[in-house]
């Protein structure tokens, strides 16, 4: 039969995987490997010390992680992970950013809404509805019950940010929803009741466009919380960085689905709000990747390190891009205009799946739970 | 209305009454489990008797290749789970039960020697408390027959106080060698850097019941409760398999069932309790390795234990999770441990997640506010 997923033995020495575990015992030691039957093993699977004396003999590759952290010297569990991996799956990291996309292209709305830009408010109000449509479609799409989604209505906890949120989600599905539909009476015809509802639809549009725009920012930070409040060390331990990069993002990816889809003379704001959104967003990750030391490696590791890195660069030059298309000639301005719309966008769909994949590789490695509270009860030790 | 105690709840710190503070008016004494790992035997009747009584459903049989451990860990299907660790131990000096044993200089010659200097293993089991005189707690026992007949009774009886530790290393020779396995592990030859004797740690690993226990505080449907035992049970009816539970609990116990959607772990067999019944681990450990009671009294049986081992020389044991203090507000189910917690796949200093959630949620009404006011300062710009 296979085996389950807590049968895995990830660390297991001869097992794929383990030569690359930073953080585990080298391969090449200079001690040789005890000869021996269970001392050996057990010497393998690190329950001796776990010094690390042939770390300059390892063979380093280019962006090795262990540069920016030392390996860490802790004793586990035969390498078992000591947290259970997130059973979310990748579903959770796109509503990230869809609903942080939902979010941005309602407050823009409101912007082209309140400067008469008809063009841009109909692109965003339409992308945000569809993205908030993306998100509830995500959101229950990764229930082990989807059709027990409405259970999440039967109470409102404010210690659990999960319900938090369907509440706000809540309020704010349908107020974006009800602006995109206000889009729709321009198509009606201009007498009788369909007339008077033409008429209507207009304000009524603006109004639930406002709301949403007010929801929109904690549709697009709560997620911080979300996922803050969990024992994931490289979830939790950013916690204060952790909503300014998700509400940077979201600005972000709102501005760049305007700068994608409105025409230019309608989207200045929107780069502007890039540049902000963009600024934010990159200061608050910088700090999420170094300041958390052993806890921010796995931004630097793997996927997500890659995922980081290359969002980090689309996010600065989509928000170039998005300025630099203001002082570009009319046709030339509408294209770079769109790419660095594109690139935004891009951007922060990579740091969403950066920041989850992140957080999930720190549960399956021992060491990002077992190193830091180490130190913490060591310290505390010392202090008393 | 379910919720609104959690809004009141605390969400850190000392709290010596959950259920009360979860809204029980007058709730019975907070019951919980005191598991002595260095009387477990490994054998897994807690395992078996949980699945059997619970109907949990078989989840693999396979040996790990790590050690005799063939569960892995707790998880949806494993709501008891025996470690099994073996770790090389120099001979004569940290190992108690040889602690004064005539040690010689390789382990082969002790498995030689010990048997000819009079070493007996049911004097060692009485002298560490380890028989189950009459099935009473082994700590309670031990206090009660101060003075006992020690070890020349054999097993039979009794438990020899500290006083007497040093008796049996005088060259008595009570024993008679029968040629049976001795408590000594089967030795590998020493390896090179002259490793070659063996203990093993078990330990019945088992959900915390955490006085703060984030499963329950972020569950955003209720079906995570405290009943009013103070213990965490899941409830299978209203859970939609949302899975925040699983990435909240620090020890890594809950998760989710795969085939099913639902995440499960131990009830402390509420069922049962509500019976006034022994739960089912509990009631099949032969050893009384788990030990099942008020949760006051428990503490009190542990300290006690501590403080028998510790007398008698096994200077390592400690206990795990009893203090209300700790960073979960002490464990409904704890441990007295022989090494690091983590050696036994537990984290070492684990802190509820919820602990900082209002601090996230200021955070996240700053970003919010971020994201209004740079809109705001976007739109304000001149029209390009």
């Amino acid at each position: 039969m296979t085996p389950k997923p807590s049968q895995e033995t990830p660390h297991q020495p001869g097992q794929p995987g383990f030569e690359h575990v930073p953080g585990t015992v080298p391969r090449e030691r200079e001690v040789p490997p005890p000869i021996g039957g269970q001392a050996a093993r057990m010497w393998d699977a690190g329950m001796g010390s776990r010094r690390n004396r042939g770390k300059d003999g390892r063979k380093r590759r280019r962006g090795d992680a262990n540069a920016v952290v030392p390996d860490a010297e802790f004793r586990s569990y035969y390498g078992r992970a000591v947290l259970k991996p997130p059973v979310w799956t990748h579903e959770i990291a796109y509503y990230l950013f869809t609903g942080g996309l939902a979010a941005g292209c309602s407050m823009l709305a409101v912007v082209a809404d309140v400067r008469g830009d008809v063009a841009a408010r109909r692109a965003l109000r339409t992308t945000s509805l569809t993205a908030v449509g993306a998100s509830a479609y995500f959101l229950v799409a990764d229930l082990g019950r989807p059709e027990r989604f409405y259970n999440m209505l039967r109470v409102a906890k404010v210690t659990s940010p999960m319900s938090v949120g369907t509440y706000i989600l809540s309020v704010f599905g349908p107020l974006s929803g009800a602006a995109a539909v206000a889009e729709l009476g321009a198509l009606l015809p201009e007498r009788g009741v369909p007339g008077l509802l033409r008429r209507v639809a207009g304000p009524a549009g603006s109004v639930a466009g406002a709301g949403a725009a007010l929801t929109g920012p904690l549709l697009a930070t709560y997620t911080a919380v979300l996922f803050a409040d969990t024992a994931v060390p490289s979830w939790h331990e950013p916690y204060r960085e952790l909503p300014f990069v998700f509400g940077g993002s979201a600005l972000a990816a709102g501005s760049g689905a305007a700068l994608l889809l409105a025409p230019v003379g309608q989207s200045g704001s929107a780069a502007r709000l890039a540049a902000i959104g963009a600024t934010v967003e990159l200061a608050a990750a910088h700090r999420m990747e170094t300041a958390h030391g052993l806890v921010s490696e796995p931004f630097h590791l793997g996927r997500p390190g890659t995922f980081l890195k290359a969002a980090r660069t689309l996010t600065a030059a989509g928000a170039a891009g998005g300025i630099a298309a203001r002082f570009l000639p009319r046709r030339a301005g509408r294209v770079v205009s769109a790419v660095a719309g594109a690139s935004l966008l891009t951007g922060s769909f990579l740091t969403r799946m950066a920041v989850f994949e992140a957080g999930v590789a720190s549960t399956k490695d021992p060491k990002y739970v077992v190193v830091p509270q180490r130190e913490r009860l060591e310290a505390r030790q010392r202090a008393s | 209305m379910a919720a609104l105690p959690d809004l009141t709840a605390s969400l850190y710190g000392r709290l010596d009454d959950p259920a009360r503070d979860a809204g029980y008016a007058d709730p019975p004494p907070r019951k919980g489990f005191f598991t002595d790992t260095s009387v477990c035997i490994g054998c897994k009747a807690c395992e078996v008797a949980c699945k059997e009584w619970n109907a949990v459903p078989e989840d693999g049989i396979d040996l790990l290749g790590m050690s005799y451990d063939n569960t892995g860990g707790l998880g949806a299907d494993s709501w008891r789970a025996v470690a099994f660790i073996e770790q090389s131990r120099p001979v004569g000096n940290q190992s108690a039960p040889y602690a004064g044993a005539a040690t010689g200089g390789t382990s082969q010659q002790l498995q030689q020697d010990a048997p000819a200097a009079g070493f007996d293993a049911f004097a060692e089991a009485a002298r560490l408390g380890t028989g189950v005189p009459g099935g009473h707690p082994v700590a309670d026992r031990a206090h009660e027959n101060t003075g006992g007949c020690g070890g020349g009774c054999g097993g039979g009886s009794a438990a020899a106080p500290a006083a007497r530790s040093g008796e049996q290393t005088g060259g008595r020779t009570g024993g008679q060698f029968l040629g049976m396995p001795g408590m000594l592990a089967p030795a590998p030859l020493p390896d090179r850097d002259g490793r070659q004797d063996v203990r093993w740690l078990m330990m019945s690993n088992v959900c915390k019941h955490c006085t703060h226990a984030a499963c329950l505080d972020v569950c955003p449907t209720g079906a995570l409760f405290r009943t009013e035992f103070g213990t965490v049970v899941v409830q299978e009816d209203v859970c939609n398999g949302c899975g925040y539970c699983v990435s909240a609990c620090p020890y890594g116990v809950i998760d989710k069932r795969e085939d099913d959607g639902r995440a499960w772990k131990c009830t402390l067999c509420y069922d049962r309790l509500g019976e006034d019944e022994t739960p089912a681990c509990a009631k099949a450990c032969p050893t009384e390795s788990i030990q099942f009671g008020d949760l006051d009294e428990l503490r009190e049986r542990a300290e006690r234990r501590r403080q028998q081992l510790h007398d008698v020389g096994v200077t390592e044991a400690r206990l795990y999770g009893e203090d209300p203090e700790d960073g979960v507000g002490g464990d409904g189910a704890f441990f007295l441990l022989l090494d690091e917690p983590e050696v036994y796949g537990l984290p070492p200093d684990p802190v509820v997640t919820t602990r900082d959630l209002p601090s996230m949620y200021k955070h996240m009404a700053a970003a919010a506010g971020f994201m209004l006011l740079g809109t705001v300062a976007a739109a304000l710009g001149r029209r390009s």
